[in-house]
């Protein structure tokens, strides 16, 4: 009895003393607390684990349709780029080349970012206004396209953070740089060795806007 | 608008063309006005025009704007470079800018959903994921933290990323203006996430703009508690629409893609997100087809703004070469100037303030003859990293990388008084 009588007072003091820390830690009461429907309704993004994509599915054979309704116009029915708009698919095997072609195919490396754009970019101009079932569609449609999957493959929540995009192991990591040469800040000032024959002018490739070519 | 702006770009090139072809003291009076109109009535002994007028009383400009002889002080964009003006950037008129912070009206742009107009009291942002606290915070919250003013450069990472292969824009505005330098008026987000707490696990942090493209950029958190801010204002009032309006987040000393704008979000979590602008987009392509992620600092770099290719000498004499220089590992501790393409190098005068992460401004006083030449300037800062030359670059990095070029550049001052931006090899 008494130790239940001393069990009851400690828990509530220390009811009392996490709520007492917990004012603490929120230095300045300011804001409010989210709730779980405000954060859905924003929290939108992918991750290439998946973690964050939502429930719903798409094939390429549907795909093709809202891809042809909703993204063609700039992108080409094939991907293939409309004007200056990008190229979606294609370019494998150009990336170590003089004009290399970075599309969904070629360079990005997970299928979790072309669900992540889609849905909270695209269609250019009319933002997250597609279903995630629409989404999930036109990122099959894009994935077939660049032959990562099969025409009837569904893909959904479940297996888009298990897509093995091309590209994947493209990337290095961390950041090399400082890259160049350490001088320790000691540079060349006098007499140095280096090329100062002129070998191109902007002024010759003229693509610079109106006011230069008068 | 800017029609006329054009137009009078296009009187004020012509004025130039007769301005170095006489280089002479008329030549300098008429550079800012179209030829034929000068005349010596305003001038000693005249009384001035204006001194005979009334001009306009206090109620006529409740917001000032610059003289109109200054029309041409204006971003200016390539209209080629991209498919929309939505989505795509214009650059800042350095050139024609003294000191070290740029106007409001003149800080370039880079959009990738257009400009969002937000009415603040339609402002919210969310902080979620591993943090103790999920929470909503007002733009009044924000300005009830602790504030913090700081002066910040922000470069666009693609800033002379035309440059890579070889000279191909002819101007200074075009080939640098993808800088800008404000002072930031904002919340460190090591005060807002007092807040909300941060769970062990949290390692890195998603930003995302509510703009049109819904801009998202993932941050370690060593950065975002080391000097990040949410800011609400730059030099001394809101942040302009094309800033993000009202609250940006601020990522001093590193490219520019993650300052992310219109911020409504920041996600807590224990990995990156791989948005789309962090894997296809600002990533550096190598010779060998394997490109560099996460490469956030901008490095050290410098320009001579005059003479450039839009400032060219119109006289003989003395001149004061001025330039900008900035990095983001710290202050600019140095900047020499060589008017020989390199082979010989002087120190140019550094001006007050020099603050980190900021632009400094230097200045280099030369005579000039007629006479050809090639004008560098290069920059070193207080890590001791000096600013390469783009073969130094191009040896580790190839010419398809876009991003980081922080190459010295060069201008040729040709006997006419004329600049070209040219490449040495």
């Amino acid at each position: 009895m008494f130790d239940l009588v001393r069990y009851s007072i400690s828990f509530s003091f220390l009811i009392f003393l996490s709520s007492f820390v917990n004012a603490e830690e929120r230095k300045f009461n300011l804001g409010k607390i989210a709730t779980k429907t405000e954060i859905a309704g924003w929290n939108i993004d992918v991750r290439p684990d998946g973690m964050g994509a939502p429930k719903g599915s798409g094939d390429a054979i549907k795909g093709e349709e809202i891809y042809a309704e909703q993204c063609a116009a700039c992108h080409g029915d094939f991907g293939e780029g409309v004007d200056r708009w990008p190229e979606l698919v294609g370019g494998e095997g150009t990336l170590d080349t003089h004009d290399p072609v970075k599309t969904t195919g070629s360079y990005w490396p997970y299928a979790s970012t072309m669900y992540d754009y889609i849905y909270r970019a695209m269609p250019f101009g009319v933002a997250q206004s597609l279903t995630h079932d629409e989404t999930y569609h036109i990122v099959a449609y894009l994935l077939y396209m660049n032959e990562i999957i099969e025409e009837d493959f569904v893909l959904s929540e479940k297996n888009i953070g298990k897509i093995k995009m091309p590209n994947q192991k493209g990337f290095l990591l961390p950041d090399p740089r400082p890259d160049i040469a350490n001088t320790n800040g000691k540079p060349c000032m006098k007499n140095c060795e280096v090329p100062t024959k002129i070998i191109g002018k902007a002024r010759d490739i003229d693509v610079t806007p109106e006011e230069e070519k008068s | 608008m800017k029609k006329d702006k054009k137009q009078s770009l296009k009187l004020n090139r012509r004025d130039l063309l007769i301005g170095s072809a006489s280089l002479g003291a008329t030549a300098i009076a008429s550079r800012s006005v179209f030829a034929k109109e000068v005349s010596s009535k305003n001038l000693p002994p005249n009384i001035p025009e204006w001194t005979g007028e009334l001009g306009d009383g206090v109620d006529a400009n409740p917001y000032g704007m610059p003289s109109k002889f200054e029309e041409n002080v204006v971003r200016r964009n390539v209209e080629w470079l991209t498919a929309s003006s939505q989505s795509s950037v214009n650059f800042t008129p350095i050139q024609d800018l003294e000191g070290i912070v740029t106007p409001n009206g003149l800080c370039f742009e880079r959009h990738h959903g257009g400009v969002s107009i937000i009415d603040p009291k339609d402002y919210r942002l969310m902080i979620n994921g591993l943090v103790d606290r999920e929470m909503i915070f007002t733009l009044d919250d924000l300005k009830r933290f602790p504030q913090t003013n700081k002066f910040y450069f922000l470069e666009c990472a693609a800033n002379g990323g035309m440059e890579w292969k070889g000279s191909q824009l002819n101007g200074c505005q075009y080939t640098f203006g993808m800088v800008h330098n404000v002072q930031y008026t904002g919340v460190k987000l090591s005060d807002l996430v007092k807040e909300t707490g941060l769970k062990p696990k949290a390692k890195w942090v998603l930003a995302e703009g509510s703009d049109s493209s819904g801009m998202t950029r993932s941050i370690p958190i060593e950065k975002l508690l080391d000097d990040c801010m949410i800011a609400w204002a730059m030099n001394g009032e809101a942040l302009r629409s094309e800033q993000g309006y009202p609250a940006r987040l601020v990522v001093p000393g590193w490219e520019g893609n993650m300052w992310v704008k219109w911020l409504r979000r920041l996600e807590f979590g224990d990995m990156p997100y791989m948005t789309r602008e962090e894997t296809s987009k600002y990533t550096d392509l190598l010779p060998e087809g394997k490109a560099r992620m996460f490469t956030w600092v901008m490095d050290a770099k410098s320009v001579v703004t005059s003479p450039s290719p839009e400032k060219p000498i119109l006289n003989k004499g003395v001149h004061q070469l001025r330039g900008l220089a900035w990095s983001g590992r710290g202050k600019i501790s140095r900047v020499d100037v060589s008017l020989d393409g390199g082979k010989n190098w002087k120190t140019a005068k550094l001006h007050d303030p020099v603050m980190s992460k900021s632009l400094a401004r230097f200045t280099f006083p030369f005579e000039w003859n007629g006479e050809e030449l090639l004008i560098q300037s290069r920059a070193i800062d207080e890590t001791n990293y000096v600013q390469p030359t783009i073969q130094e670059l191009q040896k580790i990095r190839g010419v398809n990388s876009i991003y980081h070029n922080n190459s010295i550049a060069t201008w040729l001052v040709n006997s006419d008084g004329k600049v070209d931006n040219v490449r040495l090899g």
